[in-house]
């Protein structure tokens, strides 16, 4: 897969990042070295491989199902930049 | 030429277990807001998910209850997208290897006619927290009490070809996440949340392109939002247009529904394994033992109320379709000693009272001790049911038990013969016209003016005389 500033201006987008336009081009480039390297993985024979979710060969350990957790709302609240009635403030997110 | 309608469901099923699916929280709905957030569901950096076992066990449970494979090594992925009640930036679910596999649910329709529908998979998630739009002066107010929820998100096949199959189909899946005990089912606190893919297409012809109405959260809205979408795109494709993938919003109060978001701006979720999460395996061992612990399902229980207690598969239908109500009945049949009656009454008066005053049967007024009480009264002919229905309502209204309600307003019903037959002697001494009326009718008359008579003698008796002793009486009496 190739990257053009097209893609670059929908990654960003969905990463959230400001990407200036005049950077565009350079940004393509080194994302187009990077995936080129990754390519090479293609060349892997895994006929027969299962895919691969985690490296280590064990399993999640499960906790019981209890409460541990005490309410820590003040102090959570405090760091937050605004809050009120007990709700994180965050600017108006529907029209 | 007709259209083909082709309906597919995706249901969020809140899982009932004491703490979140990652954190120890506690879970429970109506709390202060953010009350019930700690570090992990606050997204808070350094943190890390510990997975709930009982969450697993919970979502095995169901796929076992659907004949569905369970998957050995189920993956947690991380589904990427920004939003306020999402502090991670992710929720955090599974995809390419969900905990429970294909499977199938059997539906009954109102014809008698059975179908089944396929679940192409069920899969464990975190819930989202909540935004608040309303009382923050043009600010969204964020509570993060929902925030790590355990759910599982049941994903059908379009095996549904109308409203009433989903409909059916969902009321199947509430009945089966209630009788294994995941799920608490209550609707109204969103602890089962439907939303419905629907296409339309000519037989014969390909899928058509199809639109999603979220978050319908009773089965009336469910069946009337498909019902407004079906009209919509055969409108729109008879007029010429054609439909656009998009996500439908729809407002029970106005019957209405809006486009929420076109697949334009469809969120790419770049997807990957959570390197927080390894995969959660479940042995043979877990399984056998889930399945030795499989609570009794709807479609057996069904069953038994057939046999055990001859009842007409429409009314063992009903009855074993929500376990809240399985149980009243079956506690009521106990205590009455009767099924027939109790099934009646469960279906009936008390149904009706439920439904008139929006509450659950798990908070009924009357108990099912009470109500069996009632019938056992009615069975024995201690009451008429004319008055049985008078007990109800006094019993309803907090009045006592059924038998001090009976004892405190003399309600037992006049079986003394001598009693009722000076009774009908007074209105028929009264009332010569209509008795002279009677007597010149033929016989399909008579059934019908021997009404007025019962009607007199019920007011006499405000409603206590034995309705077969009067009628016999009044036969006798009137020849």
């Amino acid at each position: 897969m190739a990257i053009d500033s097209k893609v670059v201006a929908q990654v960003a987008h969905l990463a959230r990042l400001k990407v200036d336009p005049q950077d565009s081009d350079a940004l393509s480039n080194r994302l187009n070295d990077i995936l080129a390297m990754v390519d090479q993985l293609q060349q892997a024979d895994v006929d027969g491989v299962a895919p691969l979710a985690h490296p280590l060969d064990v399993t999640q350990p499960l906790r019981d199902d209890v409460v541990t957790e005490p309410n820590i709302r003040d102090k959570a609240l405090e760091i937050a930049p605004a809050a009120e009635d007990g709700c994180f403030l965050v600017p108006r997110v529907i029209e | 030429m007709s259209w083909e309608v082709v309906i597919g469901l995706e249901v969020h099923v809140q899982l009932n277990t004491a703490s979140k699916l990652f954190s120890g929280s506690k879970l429970s709905t109506g709390a202060e807001p953010n009350t019930q957030a700690s570090l992990v569901d606050l997204g808070l950096p350094g943190t890390l998910p510990v997975v709930n076992r009982e969450a697993v066990r919970k979502a095995a449970l169901f796929g076992l209850a659907i004949n569905a494979d369970i998957c050995r090594h189920s993956v947690f992925e991380r589904k990427n997208y920004f939003y306020p009640d999402l502090p991670k930036g992710y929720q955090t679910t599974q995809l390419a290897e969900p905990i429970v596999g294909a499977g199938v649910v059997e539906i009954q329709l109102e014809s008698g006619e059975k179908k089944n529908v396929r679940i192409h998979h069920a899969h464990l998630e975190e819930d989202a927290g909540k935004s608040l739009h309303e009382d923050f002066h043009g600010m969204t107010g964020i509570d993060l009490n929902r925030a790590g929820t355990p759910l599982i998100e049941v994903v059908s096949e379009p095996d549904m070809a109308n409203a009433e199959e989903a409909v059916t189909f969902a009321r199947k899946l509430h009945a089966i996440v209630t009788s294994i005990g995941i799920c608490d089912g209550d609707m109204s606190q969103g602890n089962m949340r439907f939303d419905v893919n629907i296409s339309v297409r000519k037989p014969g012809e390909p899928l058509g392109t199809r639109t999603e109405t979220k978050n319908l959260n009773s089965f009336r809205f469910m069946e009337k939002a498909i019902a407004l979408e079906v009209e919509r795109q055969i409108d729109v494709l008879e007029d010429g247009g054609e439909i656009v993938q998009e996500t439908r919003l729809y407002n029970g109060d106005t019957h209405t529904a809006r486009s929420m978001r076109s697949k334009e701006d469809a969120n790419d979720y770049r997807y990957f394994p959570c390197p927080d999460l390894l995969p959660v395996a479940i042995t043979d061992a877990d399984i056998e033992e889930l399945k030795a612990a499989m609570p009794e399902l709807p479609d057996s229980r069904k069953a038994r109320f057939i046999n055990d207690y001859q009842l007409s598969e429409y009314d063992a239908d009903l009855l074993s379709g929500s376990i809240a109500t399985a149980a009243f009945f079956e506690a009521a049949a106990k205590a009455g000693g009767d099924a027939k009656l109790a099934a009646n009454w469960v279906m009936g008066e008390l149904a009706a009272k439920l439904n008139a005053e929006e509450k659950d049967i798990a908070g009924s007024p009357v108990s099912a001790e009470q109500l069996g009480q009632l019938i056992a009264r009615l069975k024995d002919g201690t009451i008429s049911s004319k008055i049985a229905k008078q007990v109800f309502e006094a019993c309803w209204a907090g009045e006592g038990n059924p038998d001090d309600i009976i004892e405190a307003k003399g309600l037992k019903q006049m079986s003394d013969t001598g009693e009722l037959e000076k009774i009908v002697d007074d209105i028929i001494a009264n009332n010569a016209a209509q008795v002279d009326d009677y007597r010149n009718s033929d016989d399909a008359k008579k059934k019908k003016k021997i009404g007025f008579f019962v009607g007199q003698a019920m007011k006499a008796t405000q409603g206590k005389a034995n309705p077969q002793q009067l009628n016999k009486l009044l036969q006798e009496k009137l020849q």
